[in-house]
C-alpha cells in the first residue's frame, strides 16, 4: 500500500522523551514537538492546523447560527486528574460546552490552555488530550486554538486546563434567572450529586469504596431537546460547584421570588445518599457535571419533562419544586419526614461533621 | 436506604405528632408556659433542623439546643494553643473536618493552612497514625476533640501507637465529658428545663446509668435518643409521657444501639489512657469542674500538650456573645444581640455559629426564621 506523502504540510514533530520537562515550555523545538505530537495529533482540525497565534473564524457563518455570540471561560484544577466517569480533559470540554449550552447557545469553538507541572508523563498528557478530543467530537465542537506552559515542580498540581468557548444563540431564545415567575416549575434531568461524591470518593482520603461515577457529559443536545419541547423555558443552569441548592438561591435572588422544593421528588442515587450519610454532607450542595436545572412555565412543564426523559441524559428527570410568590430570595424544602426547612447558600466548603 | 428510611417514615411521624399534640393538651404546665426540652447533643440539633422537626411540633413545645457540639464549646484559648502546634514546621496537624473553621483569637485552622501550616483533614485518628508511619521525619499531631463518642477511638489509637512504638505521633487532647456539663446546666439558677433528650452516641459508650442523678436528684425526665427523625419524635413523645405521668426516669429510646451498661472495652481503653482534669474551660459556659480529660502520665510521650510547649492562654469569650445563655436555653439564638449581625456563619463570633451542629448556625442556615419573625412581631406588639 502506498502512503501519500503530505508534501504541502509541515512535517509533524515527535516527542522522544517519557516526561514533560521545562524544555517543553521553552518556545523552541521541544515545545513545538510536544504541541504537534500531543495536541495537534489529538485535536486535528483545519482551523487549528496552521498553528497561528489565533484561530480565524468566519463571521458570516457564525451570523447564520444566531444573532448573539455566547462567550465563556472556565479553569479546571480537579484532583484527582482521572476519576470514575471521566478525567480532567473530558471535564474541561464538558464544563465549557455546558456553560454555553445552558445559555441556549449552540457550542461551536473551544480554546485550550494547559499548564503542566514538569515531570508529568507524555503518555498521560496524550491520554488527556485524546479524552478532550473525543469529548469535543461528541459535543460537535472544535478545539481551534490553545497554549501550553510548563512550570516548575510544585508550582501547579500536575496539570491545570483552561478552556474558553464560543457559541451562537438563536434569535428566538432568551433565557435568564430574572425571568422566573411564581407558578413556574423546577426541573432537573436526573440524579444529583454524582460528580461531587465521585471526586470525594476517588481522592481516597476516607477509605470509602464507592461505585459512584461522575455524571460528566456534554449537555448541548439535552438543552436543545428541552428548548424544542418547551420554548417558553425561562432559565437553565448547570448546577456545578455549590450544587442545586446554590443555583436555586441564585434564581430566587435574581427573580425576587421564593422557591419550594420537595425532598421526595429530588432524585438522588442510593449510593450518593449513603455516602453523604456517612460523611455528614448534604447532596443538595454536591457538584454535578452532567445536570441541568431548568425553570419552566407550568403549562409546558409536562412536555419538558417527557422530552428530557426520552433523552439518553434525562431518563431520571424530575420536577423537584415550584416557584412561589413568597419571601423574595427564600428557598425551602419539604423534607421526606413531613417538615420544612430552609435551603440556604453554602458559606464556605462543606466540611464533614465530627460525629 | 435500608435501616435508615424506616426511621424517616412520614406517616409514622404524623401518628406520633398527633399523639404529641394530645399529650401536650393533657399537661398542665403547658397552659402557663412552653414545655422546654433540651436536646443535649449537637447531632440531634442537626437532625431537628435537617428534617424540620421543630415546625412539626405544637407551639407549646420549645426545644432548647444544648451544649453537645464539641466543636462549638471549644474555647478560643485552646484554638490558639492548637494553632501554635499546627504552625510548627515539623508538625503535620490532623483534624476532623468541621473543627477547621473554629475561630481562635487570631485565626482558624483553615486560615493557618492557607498561611502555610500543614493541616490535614482526617476521618479517624487511625488515619493520623497511618500518616505518622508514612512520615517518620515529621511530627503528626491529632486534634483530639469530642465527648465520650470519639474518646475511645483516640484512646485506642494511642494504645496502637504505644504497641507499635511509634514516636512521632501525639494527641492534642480536648476531649470533654457530658455528665458534669449536664450537672452544671441543671445547677444554673435561671433554668426552666422540663426534660432532656439524652445523647445517643455518648450513651453507646457510657451506658445510661451515669444519668440516674438527673432523675433522682434533679427530678427531670431524660430519654436517650437516636438520631433519625422518628427517633427524635418518639423520644420527645416519651419525655412528654413522663411529664404527664409525673415520672422522672432515664429511659432508653435508642436501645438498638445503646446498651444499658455501655461498651466496656471502649470504657477500658478510655480509662487506661485518660484521667479527669480538675476543670476544663468551655466556650460560653466558663470553667466546669471535672468536665475534661487529659492523658495520664504513662502516656505523656503521646501528649502534644507536654511534647510541645503550648502558650496555654485563657481568652475570655467576646463580651457581646450570649452563647452561654443560648446553651442553657435562657434565650433563643435569635435573641442574642449579635445574631445575624456581627455573628454569622461566615464570620462567627460565638462558638454556636461555627458548626452546623451549633444552635445559632442551625437557626441561621436551616430556618427557625419563621419563629424568629413571630417573635419579633410579638415583641413589637408588646412594646
Amino acid at each position: 500500500m502506498n502512503v501519500v506523502p503530505l508534501i504541502h504540510r509541515r512535517p509533524r514533530g515527535k516527542v522522544h522523551v517519557p516526561t514533560v520537562t521545562l524544555a517543553h515550555g521553552g518556545g523552541g523545538k521541544a515545545m513545538k514537538d510536544l504541541i504537534d505530537d500531543v495536541f495537534l495529533e489529538a485535536f486535528d482540525n483545519p482551523l487549528l492546523a496552521p498553528l497561528d497565534d489565533q484561530a480565524r473564524l468566519d463571521l458570516a457563518a457564525l451570523g447564520r447560527r444566531g444573532d448573539r455570540l455566547a462567550f465563556t471561560t472556565d479553569s479546571f484544577v480537579v484532583d484527582p486528574l482521572v476519576f470514575p466517569g471521566g478525567d480532567i480533559g473530558k471535564l474541561a470540554v464538558c464544563g465549557t460546552v455546558n456553560d454555553l449550552a445552558v445559555g441556549g447557545a449552540v457550542p461551536l469553538y473551544l480554546s485550550c490552555a494547559v499548564i503542566i507541572e514538569e515531570g508529568v508523563s507524555v503518555d498521560f498528557l496524550r491520554r488527556i488530550a485524546r479524552s478532550m478530543a473525543a469529548t469535543a467530537r461528541e459535543a460537535g465542537i472544535e478545539i481551534v486554538t490553545g497554549d501550553t506552559k510548563v512550570v516548575n515542580k510544585a508550582a501547579c498540581d500536575k496539570m491545570f486546563i483552561t478552556t474558553t468557548g464560543i457559541g451562537a444563540i438563536r434569535a428566538d431564545i432568551d433565557l435568564g434567572a430574572h425571568r422566573a415567575r411564581p407558578g413556574d416549575l423546577v426541573l432537573v434531568n436526573g440524579l444529583l450529586g454524582d460528580h461531587g461524591a465521585a471526586i470525594l470518593g476517588a481522592r481516597g482520603d476516607m477509605a470509602l469504596e464507592t461505585p459512584i461515577a461522575s455524571d460528566c457529559a456534554p449537555l448541548h443536545g439535552l438543552v436543545a431537546t428541552l428548548l424544542a419541547a418547551a420554548p417558553a423555558t425561562r432559565f437553565i443552569r448547570d448546577p456545578t460547584r455549590g450544587g442545586v441548592a446554590t443555583v436555586l438561591n441564585e434564581i430566587a435572588e435574581a427573580a425576587q421570588v421564593a422557591i419550594e422544593i420537595d425532598e421526595t421528588c429530588t432524585p438522588i442515587r442510593e449510593e450518593v445518599r449513603g455516602f453523604c450519610e456517612i460523611l455528614g454532607l448534604d447532596p443538595l450542595y454536591l457538584a454535578n457535571e452532567g445536570k441541568i436545572l431548568a425553570i419552566v412555565p407550568a403549562e409546558q412543564s409536562q412536555r419538558a419533562l417527557e422530552a428530557m426523559q426520552a433523552h439518553p441524559l434525562g431518563h431520571a428527570a424530575s420536577i423537584i419544586g415550584r416557584v412561589r410568590a413568597g419571601e423574595p430570595g427564600r428557598v425551602t424544602m419539604h423534607t421526606v419526614f413531613g417538615g420544612q426547612r430552609i435551603v440556604d447558600t453554602l458559606v464556605g466548603e462543606q466540611l464533614p461533621r465530627i460525629c | 436506604m435500608k435501616y435508615v428510611d424506616e426511621y424517616r417514615d412520614r406517616s409514622k411521624a404524623q401518628i406520633l405528632v398527633k399523639d404529641i399534640e394530645r399529650l401536650v393538651r393533657e399537661i398542665k404546665i403547658a397552659e402557663r408556659r412552653p414545655i422546654q426540652i433540651m436536646e443535649v447533643c449537637g447531632g440531634h440539633t442537626h437532625s431537628i433542623f435537617r428534617y424540620g422537626i421543630e415546625g412539626m411540633l405544637p407551639k407549646a413545645i420549645e426545644l432548647v439546643h444544648g451544649p453537645g457540639c464539641p466543636v462549638c464549646v471549644l474555647p478560643m484559648g485552646r484554638v490558639d494553643d492548637c494553632l501554635a502546634i499546627a504552625e510548627r514546621p515539623e508538625v503535620i496537624f490532623t483534624t476532623f473536618g468541621d473543627a477547621m473553621r473554629v475561630p481562635g483569637s487570631r485565626k482558624s485552622l483553615l486560615q493557618a493552612k492557607a498561611d502555610g501550616a500543614d493541616v490535614r483533614m482526617v476521618y479517624s485518628p487511625m488515619d493520623a497514625l497511618a500518616l505518622a508511619r508514612k512520615n517518620p521525619g515529621r511530627e503528626i499531631v491529632f486534634f483530639g476533640i469530642g465527648f465520650e463518642t470519639t474518646m475511645p477511638s483516640t484512646a485506642l489509637t494511642v494504645l496502637a501507637a504505644e504497641r507499635e512504638g511509634i514516636g512521632n505521633f501525639s494527641v492534642f487532647c480536648n476531649h470533654i465529658t457530658i455528665v458534669p456539663t449536664i450537672k452544671a446546666i441543671l445547677d444554673s439558677p435561671d433554668l426552666h428545663l422540663d426534660g432532656f433528650l439524652g445523647p445517643g452516641h455518648v450513651s453507646m459508650v457510657i451506658g445510661t446509668a451515669p444519668y440516674e442523678f438527673i432523675a433522682r436528684f434533679y427530678k427531670k425526665p431524660m430519654v436517650v435518643a437516636g438520631f433519625e427523625p422518628l427517633d427524635i419524635l418518639q423520644s420527645i413523645w416519651m419525655v412528654l409521657r413522663q411529664i404527664k405521668d409525673n415520672r422522672c426516669e432515664i429511659e432508653n429510646q435508642y436501645a438498638r444501639i445503646v446498651p444499658e451498661a455501655g461498651n466496656s472495652p471502649a470504657l477500658q481503653a478510655v480509662g487506661r489512657v485518660y484521667e479527669l482534669r480538675e476543670f476544663f474551660e468551655w466556650r460560653g459556659l466558663g470553667s466546669i469542674d471535672h468536665s475534661g480529660v487529659r492523658m495520664r502520665a504513662e502516656y505523656a510521650r503521646f501528649d502534644a500538650e507536654r511534647k510541645f510547649a503550648v502558650p496555654n492562654v485563657r481568652i475570655a469569650d467576646p463580651k457581646s456573645c450570649q452563647c452561654g445563655e443560648v446553651l442553657k436555653g435562657v434565650i433563643k439564638p435569635w435573641q442574642c444581640k449579635v445574631f445575624g449581625g456581627a455573628c454569622t456563619p461566615e464570620t462567627p463570633l460565638g462558638a454556636l455559629m461555627v458548626s452546623s451542629e451549633g444552635a445559632c448556625s442551625a437557626y441561621y442556615q436551616y430556618g427557625g426564621v419563621k419563629r424568629q419573625r413571630d417573635e419579633v412581631t410579638i415583641e413589637a406588639g408588646a412594646a
